[in-house]
């Protein structure tokens, strides 16, 4: 019999009957952080608008109040992540480094098609279980670019775009308001409203707004560009006397080290012996 | 299934929702507060941002009622309906610990379909006490000084339990030991809302509104609400105990 030395890459599944087992008998598989989302982007004449939530939640509760969901992939190219955070921060930070290395080796700008061929291909391979929902844009010589992808693989080119649990609260915004050859200003409105409507119509959504602006010479990231959920005072000061917490037994141990340091000089009695 | 056999796969009508909310209730010594936030919701949408969970029964007992929205509204018509009927029987209105009772046979007499709710109730007892009556949703019930219930109960309960029952606290040496029960109004309160603000920072299915319902015992001073903007909903016996209502806004996200 051979030994497999060599592993496929990809997926292992082989404790799925395992865990199927193990689910049966009532030990479900640990739940990972999703980021029940909102993020939308928008092309208008001179670039692209990014726009992202910033709630991370486990089940019904919010995980994370302000998080990053508008990943870097280059100087020109950013991708906002929804579903599995796990697989959105390292799917997009993977892309982020090839891309680095294709821009090295080409000697060019990168392309977004080229990021977003690498990220269609990197999901389809999977099958869906990388739970990566995205929207990349960007600026390359071929002027502003906006993409979805799917989970899947799938790919959708389109002037407006939005993902996540809170993209149909979204998409009513763009549905309702958007408009060919917007200003920089109007985009990035529109962007906070639509990125607003999931905020406050989503539960998944919530917290601030990121917005992200690129152009073909620079881009901005707006980081908390609206913050329209700030926790009210505290009506208590919940301070506590000093010996509230009772103990049983109370041990003092030193963790000073104390040692004697004796100079080389010292050892030595004699001067050289040159004879 | 993960043996890739062909088996018949049940499908079964789910009579029961879960629409998200929490409520709590405190009991003083001469009062108690009954409080719930008013958004109602199913999965990830927000069916209203203005249902309420808590309701005036009496004089002196008011009913906080989570879980099933459509059992809350049912259960809490058929526990009004009940009330009426003593009133007309017996000429008075029922007392606290009747009520409970009652409303622990009327979840049992669904024991094998139940209500999908969970009951708190609070007010004054005969004797003048404030009382808080938690209940399961097939009907067992106790008297306790505070309960949560609801989505965020989790959240809730163990602030509760170190601010109301005091636990893993020590008093300073030479000091009273601790009595659950007896905090004035004026630090239970601003428990209440600590409470409420706290599980809308952490729970995606608590927010938009917070009525709280205070019930103060016959000839208790109320010089403490005025400043806190408190409604008084008219009683049915003036002179005897009262309820007043005070409403707070939660944030909407």
């Amino acid at each position: 019999m051979s030994v497999d030395v060599f592993r496929k890459g990809g997926f292992d599944f082989s404790n799925a009957r395992r865990n199927a087992f193990l689910e049966g008998k009532g030990m479900p598989l640990p739940k990972a952080t999703s980021t029940g989302t909102t993020i939308v982007g928008c092309i208008y004449a001179d670039g692209i608008v990014l726009g992202a939530d910033t709630r991370a939640t486990e089940g019904p509760i919010v995980a994370d109040k302000n998080c990053e969901k508008i990943h870097y992939i280059t100087d020109n190219i950013r991708c906002c992540g929804a579903g599995t955070a796990a697989d959105t921060e390292y799917t997009t930070a993977m892309i982020s480094s090839n891309m680095e290395l294709h821009a090295l080796s080409t000697g060019r700008q990168p392309r977004v098609a080229t990021a977003m061929t690498m990220l269609k291909q990197y999901l389809f391979r999977y099958q869906g279980h990388v739970g990566a929902a995205l929207v990349l844009g960007g600026v390359d010589p071929t002027g502003p670019q906006l993409f979805t992808i799917h989970p899947h693989g799938s790919v959708d080119k389109l002037p407006y775009v939005t993902m996540g649990s809170g993209s149909l609260a979204a998409m009513a915004v763009f549905e309702t308001t958007w408009r060919a050859g917007m200003t920089r200003e109007e985009a990035i409105q529109l962007v906070a409203a639509a990125i607003s409507a999931g905020i406050f119509n989503d539960l998944g959504s919530g917290s601030n707004v990121d917005v992200c602006v690129i152009t073909k010479d620079k881009t901005d990231m707006l980081r908390n560009y609206e913050m329209p959920n700030q926790r009210v005072e505290k009506e208590r000061k919940y301070g506590f006397r000093r010996g509230t917490t009772a103990w049983k037994s109370e041990s003092i141990r030193s963790l000073i080290a104390s040692e004697t340091v004796v100079p080389v000089a010292q050892l030595v009695t004699d001067e050289m012996d040159i004879s | 299934m993960a043996d890739g056999h062909q088996h018949p796969i049940e499908h079964r009508f789910n009579p029961y929702a879960e629409n998200g909310g929490t409520v709590l209730a405190i009991a003083g010594a001469d009062f108690a507060v009954i409080a719930g936030d008013t958004r109602q919701t199913e999965g990830y949408s927000i069916q209203t941002r203005y249902a309420p969970k808590v309701f005036k029964l009496t004089d002196r007992a008011v009913l906080a009622v989570n879980g099933f929205q459509a059992d809350c509204s049912e259960f809490v018509k058929r526990v009004m309906q009940r009330i009426e009927w003593y009133r007309h029987a017996h000429s008075k209105q029922m007392p606290l610990k009747a009520i409970a009772r009652m409303i622990q046979t009327m979840l049992y007499g669904k024991r094998f379909f139940p209500y999908y709710t969970y009951n708190i109730l609070g007010g004054i007892e005969e004797d003048g006490t404030g009382a808080v009556y938690s209940f399961d949703p097939v009907g067992s019930y106790e008297r306790e000084a505070c309960r949560a219930a609801g989505a965020a109960s989790s959240l809730i309960q163990p602030f509760l339990d170190n601010q109301i029952y005091f636990k893993n606290q020590t008093p300073a040496p030479g000091a009273a030991p601790f009595v659950p029960g007896n905090l004035p109004i004026d630090v239970v309160l601003p428990i209440v809302i600590d409470s409420f603000t706290s599980a809308t920072e952490r729970h995606i299915e608590v927010g938009d509104g917070l009525e709280m319902f205070v019930v103060v015992a016959k000839g208790r001073d109320v010089s403490q609400l005025a400043s806190l903007n408190a409604e008084e909903i008219p009683a049915t016996n003036p002179g005897e105990e009262r309820v007043f209502i005070v409403r707070r806004e939660l944030k909407k996200d």
